[in-house]
C-alpha cells in the first residue's frame, strides 16, 4: 500500500473544504485519479493545475509512493 | 543569487543596497542594475481594497523561485539576481516584490529582470485575496504585461 500526501491551495483549499489529505491507494495511480480519490464527487477543474514533490506536473503523470501531490487555482503573485 | 519569501514587511531601497554590498567579487564588473518593485494598491478592479491575503505554497514558491534566477543567469549575460516576495497580511503601499538583475550592459539587466518578474507572476504559486469593505475575494488573474 502506497501513501501520497494531497494539498490543496488558495479557491480551491476552500472549495474543497480542507488544505491537505492523506491517500492510502492500492497500487500506481496518475495526478488525475489521486483527484479523483481525494475528490470523489467533484471532476478535475479544467483550470486546476497540479504538482508532485514541489513541480509542475500534467494530469497524466504517475505517482509514486511517498509522494506529495498538489492541487491549486492559476497563481496571482507578484 | 538570493531568493526569499518573507511574511515580513521590509524595505525594497534598503534591501537592495544591503544585497549590492555582498557582491564583493564582482564589484567594478556592473554597469547597469534594473529592478522591479511592485506595491499594494488600495483599489483593483473598480473596488477599493482595505488589505490583502497573501497566500503561497510553502517549499514550492522557493524551489520555483531558485530554479527561474539559475535560468536568468544562464540565459543573460546578467552577474546577479534578487528577489525577495511578501506572503501573509499585507496593507495599501506595502511592498509586495522586488525583482533584481545586475549586468555589465543594460540590454541583460532590462531583459532578464522583466523575464523574472513576468514568470514569477504567471508560474510562481501565490496567490492573492483581497479584503474589501465588504467582504473578500480571490484575485482570479493578474493585469496584463503590456499596455
Amino acid at each position: 500500500m502506497m501513501t501520497i500526501k494531497v494539498k490543496f491551495f488558495a479557491s480551491l483549499r476552500e472549495e474543497v473544504e480542507r488544505s491537505e489529505v492523506d491517500l492510502k491507494p492500492q497500487g500506481e495511480m496518475t495526478v488525475a485519479q489521486v483527484w479523483a480519490l481525494a475528490c470523489q464527487d467533484m471532476p478535475l477543474p479544467e483550470h486546476i493545475l497540479s504538482a508532485v514533490n514541489l513541480e509542475y506536473v500534467s494530469a497524466d503523470t504517475a505517482v509514486k509512493d511517498g509522494d506529495e501531490v498538489a492541487f491549486f487555482p492559476p497563481v496571482t503573485g507578484g | 543569487m538570493k531568493v526569499v519569501v518573507t511574511p515580513d514587511e521590509f524595505n525594497a531601497w534598503t534591501e537592495l543596497q544591503a544585497y549590492e554590498t555582498t557582491l564583493t567579487a564582482q564589484r567594478g564588473q556592473w554597469g547597469a542594475v534594473s529592478t522591479f518593485i511592485g506595491t499594494m494598491r488600495n483599489f483593483n478592479e473598480g473596488d477599493a481594497v482595505n488589505a490583502m491575503f497573501l497566500e503561497h505554497y510553502p517549499g514550492m514558491t522557493e524551489k520555483y523561485l531558485q530554479a527561474l534566477s539559475q535560468t536568468a543567469l544562464q540565459r543573460w549575460e546578467i552577474l546577479d539576481t534578487l528577489v525577495i516576495h511578501r506572503v501573509g497580511h499585507i496593507q495599501p503601499s506595502d511592498t509586495i516584490v522586488l525583482v533584481a538583475a545586475w549586468a555589465s550592459h543594460r540590454a541583460s539587466a532590462f531583459e532578464a529582470c522583466r523575464f523574472l518578474i513576468e514568470e514569477l507572476k504567471t508560474k510562481a504559486p501565490f496567490w492573492k485575496k483581497e479584503i474589501l469593505i465588504e467582504g473578500e475575494r480571490w484575485v482570479e488573474k493578474n493585469t496584463p504585461a503590456t499596455v
